[in-house]
């Protein structure tokens, strides 16, 4: 009766957006008379931070201070309509919404502070910390505050801007299935190392080792949250969760997380991570979305990981301790595949 | 730990920006941290009543009759409601979108389908009250036999478990009771193929395990209209579903939302606020319906299980030939949105690879259970974990290294996929290269310089020649088996390009031109996808009812 370590790998891509497009995603964007910014949407923030990528892209596209800007959601009221947060949607298709929403305001904005600097418009631009001048001529500027002042108070402009996103909806054919899925794809390929303990079928996570690709990161450190937290999901997704343990049979329901089994703070294991960002062609600054792919290379490196721990194959999810007993009963015994590669 | 490696694709990115790309606080992060947050269920109103539901002990059965008398008579009861009270008692979810056929009632109607489906809803004064109730609401129901296993639902004789889709599948095109994929020829690929290996694959169910459970507070507002605060991750999608089962103009609903403690998927169905607004609507006062722990992991509609039997052929210098997949998407009771999660992962095979001769049949499937619904990864997650195991076998069987099966069959810029569009953007190689340094995997030299911009493309563009079958058309009895004979073949129109060569056997001939016209361009409604940019061959247009060629079916 011995531990045994095992690694294995996965790698995958996921499709970013509803799959087959028709999903809109709208924005309003507007100045108040202080050059203050209010993004105006009904998506919704599940803790994965759609207000605050949606307010980094506002900002940037305004060209603006990130302080300028606040998002406000989701009031059915007050925001347009939005196709809601889910398929991995909300970086690309809100995102896409608010930029073009933030565009038509920067238009105006522009347009406002060119007719006070008697300049033409095209030849203005933004700093960053909340000023419009002369490109080449710094000191011909003005503030947005101003500007704002001066569009509501003297030429009765209105800094506002309305976008949406909508890729339109694809066919699909009955007989072979082509259609046009999504626009683009993230991508990712983990190692799991973890031992398996041949008395008792338990697999224990020792590292995950990662690269994800996911176009441009808005946020680097709401990335790596959603990284982080995923690749968990996906371990407790390989191991534990199931209210049918017995599927199909549907006896055995769980009532509450003492019967719903997961894994807690001591069964989480390191994860060293890298990202590559291949910005997508039509995301916002190339935005694609780390959101739900994060999750999934971990559930099969992890099947890939015991058999290189132990030589069985666990083909049904969850990989509970029971399942790995039997199996490596029914096998005579664990067979380890040799040494992992890497760890000769 | 987390790096960038900002040395892959900088010549695709301007590193230069203000605002993206940097590490901000978010704007609603001290509200989290300090709890002040507020969430649908911290809005207190004068008057809050509590609404709980009954639901079914059998996973089927007949409704007989239900007494209701002595409940109604409860002490703190206001109203009981029943099927009947429900202006427009039957619907699915996707038919704000005009897909699928009504199929789930508010309230259980005749019949039950699932253990735990709602039958009656009691309001009252407290949350004690209302479960007092319903201890006293009598129904007297005939079981029924049940089916709980996706491939017994679809053999002859099993039972019904939804009238609306009666031979518990879901219906495609109004002609299929599956999706299809087809692309090149996998039995002649298999034949020739080194090895063939055939796998089953199976995913449990999974609960979203939300921290908030699904929960909704519906009041009246002075000006005939209801406000709903509510943890929907849709807001319009959750307005649209009430204002469709309450018969109401969607402007009489105010929905409040967008801060959501926990989704992951499980709160786009709608559970609570039609029942909430219903009760406001039927005592003038505030309701609020939230699930408790049990209902959210019994009934709360879970991620659906998955069942995949995977077939590939592949060869002893590990080029993967041919791949066949046949899935099961568990739907549970009623449709939601199962029927969509199917298609998403026949477009999803045959996974970041380039593999050319696909063939798959993905069916939605009805049984007797809480209906599944969407959850992280929806339509990818099950199948992924198949095709990743699938690949670490097959590498096996040809004693290569994982790592560089992987890069030697990834997809690459300008490969054709199986749902006949061009790739684009890929990073599958560059990934997987990371991965390996990062984690000390020794990869050999050759695999190591590989990468996504180069390689793909030229013949790796082609549609090969494509036979279509007619297996599993409505009218004609289920399938029997998973590996349904082939029918006779009818060729299908391919683009003009080069045929693509099926590896290490002889050459199709060549495909006909295409048969249809350029489409027209789409409207000009936001900037294009790229993969919508290339011409292609499309099928057949459906014209007028564009959205009914998605999943086949109109809304009724």
């Amino acid at each position: 009766m011995a531990k045994h370590r095992g690694r294995g790998m996965a790698s995958i891509n996921y499709p970013i957006g509803m799959n087959l497009g028709g999903d809109p995603s709208q924005a309003l964007v507007h100045s108040n008379p202080e050059g203050k910014f209010t993004v105006t949407l009904s998506a919704i923030d599940l803790g994965q931070g759609m207000k605050q990528v949606t307010r980094q892209i506002a900002a940037e596209t305004l060209g603006v201070p990130i302080s300028d800007v606040y998002v406000d959601t989701a009031d059915s009221d007050t925001g347009p309509h939005d196709m809601g947060s889910f398929a991995s949607r909300g970086t690309h298709r809100v995102g896409n919404a608010v930029m073009v929403a933030a565009k038509e305001a920067r238009g105006v904005m522009m347009e406002a502070a060119a007719e006070e600097l008697e300049v033409n418009a095209a030849d203005l631009e933004t700093d960053g910390r909340g000023n419009i001048h002369v490109k080449g001529a710094p000191l011909r500027a003005i503030s947005v505050k101003d500007v704002a002042i001066a569009a509501q108070f003297r030429q009765g402009k209105t800094i506002a801007g309305r976008g949406i996103f909508l890729i339109p909806l694809s066919e699909v054919n009955a007989e072979t299935g082509e259609m046009s899925p999504v626009s683009c794809y993230a991508h990712a390929c983990l190692v799991a190392d973890l031992e398996v303990d041949d008395e008792t079928g338990e697999v224990t996570m020792l590292k995950m080792t990662s690269a994800y690709e996911l176009g441009r990161a808005i946020n680097p450190k709401m990335v790596e949250q959603q990284l982080v937290g995923g690749a968990w999901m996906g371990m407790s997704h390989a191991l534990y969760e199931t209210p049918e343990p017995y599927y199909p049979d549907i006896a055995h329901g769980p009532r509450d997380y003492n019967e719903y089994v997961m894994p807690g703070p001591g069964d989480i294991c390191p994860h060293d991570i890298a990202v590559l960002e291949r910005p997508a062609p039509d995301g916002p600054f190339g935005g694609k979305g780390p959101g739900e792919m994060c999750a999934n290379p971990v559930l099969p490196a992890v099947a890939n990981a015991i058999f290189n721990a132990v030589g069985v194959r666990i083909d049904e999810l969850p990989i509970t301790p029971e399942k790995v007993l039997r199996a490596i009963k029914a096998q005579g015994g664990a067979r380890p595949q040799g040494a992992p590669a890497g760890r000769g | 730990m987390l790096e960038f490696r900002k040395e892959y694709f900088k010549d695709e990115r301007d590193d230069h920006l203000n605002e993206v790309g940097q590490p901000r606080q978010r704007q609603d992060m001290l509200g989290h941290v300090t709890g002040r947050t507020r969430y649908f269920d911290d809005h207190a109103f004068e008057g809050l009543l509590h609404l709980k539901v009954l639901r079914s002990p059998h996973p089927h059965a007949r409704l007989r009759s239900i007494d209701v008398s002595a409940a109604e008579r409860s002490a703190g009861v206001k109203r009981v409601i029943l099927a009947a009270d429900v202006p427009v008692n039957k619907n699915t979810l996707l038919s704000l979108i005009g897909f699928g056929k009504d199929d789930e009632p508010l309230l259980a109607v005749d019949k039950v389908r699932y253990k735990g489906e709602p039958i009656v809803a009691v309001v009252a004064e407290s949350e004690a009250a209302a479960y007092a109730a319903l201890a006293k609401i009598r129904v007297n129901c005939e079981p029924l036999p049940a089916v709980l296993d996706v491939e017994e639902a679809i053999k002859p004789g099993a039972p019904v478990v939804n009238e609306t889709y009666p031979a518990n599948t879901f219906e495609y095109h109004e002609k299929y009771n599956h999706q299809k994929l087809r692309f090149g020829d996998v039995e002649r690929a298999f034949a020739s193929a080194d090895f063939v290996l055939e796998e089953r694959y199976q995913m449990s169910p999974i609960e979203h395990a939300p921290t908030e459970t699904n929960g909704s507070i519906a009041a009246p507002e002075t000006n005939d209209r209801f406000v709903v605060h509510t943890c929907t991750q849709a807001l319009f999608f959750s307005l649209g579903t009430a204002a469709k089962l309450l018969d109401l103009p969607s402007n009489r609903l105010h929905f409040i939302g967008g801060t959501v403690g926990g989704g992951f998927g499980g709160k786009v169905d709608s559970l609570t606020e039609p029942l909430s607004i219903l009760g406001a609507m039927l005592t003038g006062r505030p309701v609020r319906y939230v699930l408790g722990r049990e209902e959210e992991m019994l009934y709360g509609c879970p991620r659906g299980a998955e069942r995949h039997y995977i077939k590939d052929g592949v060869m002893r210098d590990g080029r993967v030939v041919a791949r066949k997949v046949t899935s099961y998407f568990d739907a549970g009771a009623y449709t939601r949105l199962s029927s969509y999660g199917a298609v998403k992962c026949i477009a999803h095979l045959p996974g970041p690879y380039t593999i050319p001769n696909v063939h798959g049949d993905c069916y939605c499937v009805f049984t007797n259970r809480t209906p599944a619904t969407a959850m992280r990864g929806f339509g990818i997650t099950g199948v992924d974990f198949a095709l990743e195991v699938q690949m670490d076998k097959l590498a096996h069987k040809v004693g290569m290294d994982p790592m560089e099966f992987r890069i030697l069959n990834a997809y690459r810029d300008g490969d054709m996929k199986a749902h006949r569009r061009e790739a684009h953007n890929c990073a599958l190689i560059e990934c997987v290269q990371v991965a390996a340094e990062k984690a000390g995997w020794p990869i050999r030299d050759e695999f190591r310089r590989m990468n996504s911009l180069t390689g793909g493309g030229g013949e790796r563009a082609g549609i090969p020649a494509t036979a279509t079958d007619e297996v599993g058309r409505i009218g004609t009895g289920r399938p029997a088996s998973t590996t349904p004979p082939r029918a006779p073949a009818m060729p299908i129109p391919s683009t003009p390009r080069v045929p693509q060569p099926v590896v290490a056997q002889p050459r199709m001939a060549p495909a006909p031109r295409p048969v249809m016209p350029t489409p027209p361009p789409p409207p000009p409604t936001a900037p294009l996808p790229r993969e919508q940019t290339k011409p292609v061959a499309p099928g057949p247009q459906h014209g007028a009812t564009r959205f009914s060629s998605v999943f086949g079916t109109r809304r009724r």
